[in-house]
């Protein structure tokens, strides 16, 4: 991977001037990947926020060949690009030499739920194709309703903090396991806030032959509640509070990437959001206490996985 | 080399796609498409296409992996019926709308609800708006030259639409016929290599594809896909002469079957229109001047053409293999009552064969007999009938 300041040196492939949130992080995220996949990259999007924000016609943020075809085949519509890719090498109308990357971007929404199939058949069929969810914690395009990554509590439009329902009732799904059991070469999970790490893991994910995913977390100040500066410090507070731990699983082998010295409670990312303000004035079900139960044993799972995985 | 072989429609539109040799092909199975997809899938694995498989996990990634290869560049394929098409309606509209000219076999079955493997043409005609060509075929031959004219309709630079090769299920699909097929070479020759204008994969000029467009640019895009489905009804007439010239067998928007004399006739869609001619036959023995319009195209829809031979008609009937609830008549009824506009003052609708119920000669013979008494009687009765069917 190229240094920083090499990186610093190369053209911008994501144009400024999109019409992302202020203080959105998703576009951080686009540039770090394709700071690393560089101009031979073709990337898909599912529909949602950074595909309506990077382009709203006659504009294109893209400098990259870009394509978005519908909500939930941002995987199926890139394993068809990479399968296009692969035939035109071996008839020669494209040069046997050029190597191109397909990243597939989706939310979690597009991801974890409506575009899973599609994402599960193309990891399962093998393209060589990196996909990166960006996981915000609800369909925040829209309008901020729960998804299947929405934390259990959290107050969204469709999982409003009622009098009679405090929230969403469900905890998340766990995604990034779901692929490991896959069993395609790289599986990571990452943060906005490690960006030398996600960066690192876009370049081991293109590197492989075969399908890779990334399920990197992204705060959302309009659907998380907090002030538009702080999304990548709510990302932060996340991963040192172990709810969101960055890990990779590489050809099976689960290794942390990140052990905070000392982590802090769950509550204290809690505390910064106001999806959760319903429940940390009254938490009657013990939300808080369960989320740092859940937290304590998926760490304790995960430092059981990389011992294991060392062991081999 | 031409030459004469036997294959079940479904094999003969394995055949042409065997024959083209696209760049990718996007595989699911549902009845009856199944097997021609099966057999395509045994070309790629012994070797007798290099196209690229895609087995996909259901028919609306079948239509999204297209959409990707497509827009990058490459000649792309699919086939699927009934439920298939329903699942990959969504991408269908867009693909249309992004002006992909993918090419698919539609081995057309009924809809569920109840649920039901038989022909009939509600699965073409839920998609009749969405910008898709369409194509029917009366029997194998037929499968086989409208599949490989397809790819030459869709690919013209001034259409860039695509396009359903239907076929009727189980009837066609499943029914082995004598077809000519002119081989690999010819076929090659005739629709050329495909060189798109843009490609995803053109990483020196990278393109945006299938941007967001709000209330002051998607009307306009709207409007030139229906400039594209206007150009697209030469190209099928030249398209169609010239397979002619390469095969003996011309094609044009539809067939005149005995209808030079025709008093009376019947406006119909795919196999069926094979059954109506030989009850045309029998029915001119009976003394009725019967004949039959078969239509090939459905979209475009040659309405005038359709509209100028029927008014020569004292009385005609449209048969659909379709409905289309709360509207009087089907489909294909209205299409063609739209365009007679009054200038073929007897004209009925006959829904039939709903959920792949046969339809014999001596069915379609006795609507001619009751065409001869509407012309002779000048009173068309009630315009939306139904044959076959137990009430």
């Amino acid at each position: 991977m190229p240094s920083l300041k090499q990186m610093s040196a190369n053209p911008e492939l994501l144009a400024p001037g999109h019409r992302a949130c202020a203080g959105c992080a998703a576009p951080a995220i686009l540039r770090q990947a394709l700071h690393v996949s560089g101009p031979d990259t073709v990337v898909g999007f599912a529909t949602g926020c950074m595909e309506v924000s990077t382009t709203i016609y006659p504009y294109t943020a893209w400098k990259v060949p870009y394509v978005h075809c519908a909500f939930e085949n941002s995987a199926s519509t890139i394993a068809g690009a990479e399968a296009a890719y692969q035939v035109l090498k071996r008839r020669g109308r494209i040069p046997a030499d050029k190597k191109i990357n397909f990243i597939a971007f989706g939310g979690d929404g597009g991801t974890y739920d409506i575009g899973f199939q599609a994402l599960s058949g193309a990891m399962e069929r093998g393209h060589d194709m990196l996909y990166i969810c960006y996981d915000n914690n609800a369909y925040m395009n829209t309008g901020i309703q729960r998804s299947s990554a929405t934390p259990r509590g959290a107050s969204t439009n469709t999982s409003p903090a009622g009098r009679a329902v405090p929230g969403k009732q469900q905890d998340r799904k766990d995604l990034t396991a779901c692929m490991v059991a896959h069993n395609i070469p790289y599986v990571a999970q990452a943060s906005v806030s490690n960006h030398m790490d996600f960066m690192r893991k876009v370049e081991k994910a293109l590197a492989v032959e075969g399908p890779s995913f990334i399920n990197i977390l992204q705060p959302c100040h309009r659907g998380w509640r907090y002030k538009p500066e702080d999304s990548i410090k709510l990302a932060q507070l996340a991963v040192d509070s172990l709810y969101w731990p960055i890990f990779e699983v590489e050809n099976g082998k689960w290794k942390i990437n990140y052990k905070p010295k000392e982590p802090i409670p769950v509550a204290d990312w809690f505390k910064e959001q106001g999806r959760f303000r319903h429940i940390l004035k009254d938490d009657p079900e013990g939300v808080i206490e369960w989320h740092q139960e859940q937290t304590d044993r998926r760490w304790k799972e995960l430092l059981q996985r990389e011992a294991a995985s060392q062991e081999d | 080399m031409a030459e004469l072989v036997g294959l079940t429609g479904n094999e003969a539109g394995a055949e042409a796609l065997k024959d083209v040799n696209p760049d990718v092909a996007a595989v699911f199975p549902i009845t009856p498409q199944t097997e021609l997809m099966h057999q395509f899938s045994s070309y790629v694995n012994d070797g007798e296409v290099d196209t690229e498989l895609v087995p996909v996990e259901s028919e609306h990634s079948a239509q999204s992996a297209c959409f990707g290869s497509a827009a990058s560049g490459a000649r792309t394929v699919t086939a699927t019926s009934s439920q298939g098409l329903m699942l990959m309606a969504e991408i269908c509209y867009i693909t249309a709308g992004t002006r992909l000219p993918v090419v698919m076999p539609v081995v057309n079955r009924a809809l569920s609800g109840p649920i039901n493997i038989h022909c009939d043409h509600s699965d073409a005609m839920g998609c009749r708006d969405s910008g898709w060509i369409q194509i029917y075929s009366e029997n194998a031959q037929e499968v086989y030259d409208n599949t490989i004219q397809a790819f030459r309709i869709g690919e013209h630079k001034d259409v860039l639409l695509p396009v359903m090769s239907c076929l009727d299920g189980f009837i066609l699909s499943h029914t082995m016929e004598s077809v000519e097929v002119i081989g690999r070479e010819a076929v090659q020759g005739f629709v050329g290599e495909y060189d798109p204008a843009f490609s995803l994969l053109d990483t020196q000029s990278p393109i945006s594809i299938g941007p967001l467009h709000l209330t002051d640019y998607y009307f306009e895009c709207k409007r030139q896909e229906v400039e594209a489905m206007e150009n697209a009804r030469q190209v099928i007439l030249d398209v169609g002469k010239e397979y002619g010239e390469l095969t003996g067998r011309g094609y044009g928007f539809f067939e005149e079957y005995r209808l030079d004399d025709a008093e009376v006739a019947i406006v119909a869609l795919g196999s069926t229109c094979g059954t109506a001619k030989a009850a045309a036959d029998q029915a001119r023995e009976n003394g009725v001047k019967a004949g039959v319009l078969k239509l090939r195209v459905f979209r475009p829809f040659p309405g005038d053409q359709i509209a100028e031979v029927i008014s020569r008609m004292g009385a005609v009937a449209v048969m659909d293999r379709a409905i289309s609830f709360g509207l009087q008549g089907g489909p294909l009824f209205n299409e063609v009552r739209s365009f007679a506009n009054g200038r073929c003052p007897n004209l009925i609708n006959y829904v039939y064969g709903l959920g792949g119920r046969d339809i014999n000669a001596t069915e379609i013979e006795s609507i001619f007999h009751e065409l001869e008494k509407i012309k002779d009687s000048g009173q068309p009765g009630e315009l939306y009938r139904y044959i076959g069917l137990r009430e």
